[in-house]
């Protein structure tokens, strides 16, 4: 057998045997709309772990960081800031969402908006801007499917063709699974892709440079400068370090599937236990770094940083090895994808849909509806990915520059009376119009500044001011703030404890 | 909403202060650490550092729970 055609068959195997563990997890059970998209909130510390430790790590983490340290270097250190961070603010703010999915029913991030604010227009909004910004993650995760199989296959098979299977796989896998068969199958990609990451962040330095600290010398006489910031960028300095750090960890609970995984918890301490043992998890990514800092000398003058990993990977070990990384990565990519998809469909039948063209559909229909979204954002996200060029970081950051902006909303929503619904709206409207505008205008960063975080503060800004203008908040007698009748005309119908 | 203590928050912010803001401080090669460039190092040591302060949170706000319910 050629090269190509083992590393393929052992890619192929493992998604093969990672589909068949998705498909026995969601099997014996009656799929409601409850059990597909949270599990029928039932998750205790360990399964939830797993389904936030999966959308961790994603395509992004494995091809996308080395690829921006291989191409940019120092700044590409900003991932390991925000995602420990991402989890010290989690700390403060998912239990008492938590604590409301749980009075209220709540399953998507947009429920939580509609029944704390009691706006339709925002709920709507929410939905809206959620669904926007998962695109470029979804076509970030097929991108990166693309790069593994075009590499793998040494170059045979292009990316197009390559990316069209993984989505019909990825439509069939969400199909019949839900949220549960997601959370076991992270677990085989996990455990291939820290096995992956021990091999190639150890394995490669040791084999052309003896070792990792003679590797970071043998940088640090080569190009110094890569390795602080702005690294090999002209504008990525301090100011973008910071910026971009608070915008993302802010926003990472604010992805519509972080925050929506909080509802399939057992219980708020679940969340908060999951908080002080998530940030160590980042530490399995600091092998990813090892690597990606390694190809800087190993494999230099690629055009893509992003294939960085895999053509370091190609060059050092036999093929079956990289045909391991590869299954490893394509499942990386397809996990994440698939609760994506999960989470955009849902929002899109059971918020957008059902309250503004029908009201009166059941629970089922919606559940069918969502799956025949999946098929839909399945073909939306191909085609973009198809063509595109974006790096992989950089759709990543276009995506927190959206949703980023949700977070006023929900911290102020958690933890200040006297915010208004009016005011969110309006906040929310200048965020994202103002991220979408200096993105489009190519003028991110804005003086060395991310783009989105100037967004998120004038956001944060008009919210406030707004907020302070009005009267406060009507309350009911027990000193809790009124639910308002009938938003969206779905709330939800099961009040279960 | 219960709002979170003070000591909770302020350890809460020690991460932050650590590896986001004080970043012109620590982003440079020398001295290495185990082999690593400092910043890459100071990030590490931090990663382990932040569980700490949470699981210190997290043991403050527990109590306090308890302490509310029974009172």
């Amino acid at each position: 057998m050629s090269a190509a055609a083992v590393c393929l068959a052992i890619i192929f195997s493992i998604v093969a045997i990672g589909a068949t563990i998705g498909f026995l997890a969601g099997m014996n059970r009656r799929m409601d709309l409850e059990q597909w998209t949270v599990g029928g909130r039932g998750f205790g510390v360990l399964l939830i772990f797993l389904l936030m430790a999966g959308e961790v790590y994603t395509t992004f983490a494995f091809l996308g960081a080395s690829g921006w340290l291989y191409a940019r270097g120092g700044p590409a250190l900003y991932i390991l800031a925000y995602l420990t961070l991402a989890y010290v603010v989690s700390f403060f703010i998912l239990p008492p969402i938590w604590e409301m999915g749980r009075v209220h029913g709540l399953q998507t991030e947009s429920d939580f908006f509609g029944v704390r604010y009691g706006n339709r227009y925002l709920a709507g909004l929410v939905c809206l801007v959620g669904i926007a910004s998962f695109v470029p993650y979804l076509q970030l995760q097929l991108t990166g499917l693309g790069i593994i199989v075009s590499v793998a296959s040494y170059d045979s098979i292009g990316r197009a063709p390559a990316m069209a299977v993984a989505v019909a796989l990825l439509v069939a896998f969400v199909f019949n699974s839900g949220v549960r068969a997601v959370a076991w199958v992270s677990v085989v990609k996990d455990v291939l892709m820290v096995c992956a990451a021990l091999a190639i962040g150890i394995g490669v330095p040791y084999i052309h440079f003896g070792g990792i600290g003679p590797m970071f010398t043998a940088l640090a006489h080569a190009r110094p400068a890569h390795l602080t910031m702005p690294g090999s960028t002209t504008q990525l300095g301090h100011a973008w370090f910071i910026s971009t750090v608070l915008l993302t960890s802010l926003g990472f609970y604010m992805w519509p599937h972080t925050f929506g995984a909080t509802f399939t918890a057992r219980s708020a301490d679940a969340l908060r236990r999951n908080a002080v043992v998530m940030p160590l998890y980042t530490l399995t990514l600091v092998f990813i770094f090892f690597a990606g800092f390694t190809a800087v000398l190993v494999v230099p003058g690629l055009t893509n940083g992003d294939l960085a990993l895999l053509i370091m990977v190609r060059r050092s070990f036999p093929p079956w090895f990289l045909g391991v990384v590869g299954g490893a990565g394509a499942l990386t990519a397809m996990v994440p994808a698939s609760i994506f998809l999960l989470t955009a469909a849902t929002l899109f039948a059971k918020n957008l849909y059902r309250p503004l063209c029908a009201p009166r559909m059941t629970d089922d229909q919606v559940a069918r509806l969502s799956r025949a979204m999946v098929v839909v954002l399945g073909l939306v996200s191909l085609s973009l990915a198809i063509f595109s060029s974006a790096t992989l970081v950089s759709l990543l950051l276009t995506g927190y520059a959206g949703v980023s902006q949700f977070f006023p909303g929900v911290v102020l929503g958690l933890y200040w009376r006297r915010v208004r619904s009016a005011a969110v709206l309006a906040g929310l409207i200048v965020g994202v119009t103002s991220a979408v505008f200096l993105m489009l205008t190519h003028r991110d960063p804005l003086f060395g500044v991310s783009a989105g975080f100037l967004a998120l503060c004038l956001n944060f800004l008009i919210v406030v001011c707004l907020s302070l203008l009005g009267p406060a908040a009507a309350r009911d007698a027990r000193g809790e703030l009124a639910r308002p009748a009938g938003v969206l005309g779905d709330w939800p119908q099961k009040q279960q404890a | 909403m219960r709002t979170p203590s003070a000591a909770a928050l302020l350890l809460a912010l020690l991460p932050f202060a650590a590896m986001c803001f004080s970043v012109p401080l620590w982003d440079r090669i020398e001295p290495r650490l185990l082999g690593l460039p400092f910043n890459f190092a100071w990030l590490i040591g931090w990663i382990v550092l932040s569980s700490v302060c949470m699981w210190a949170v997290y043991r403050i706000e527990t109590r306090r729970s308890r302490g509310s319910r029974a009172a």
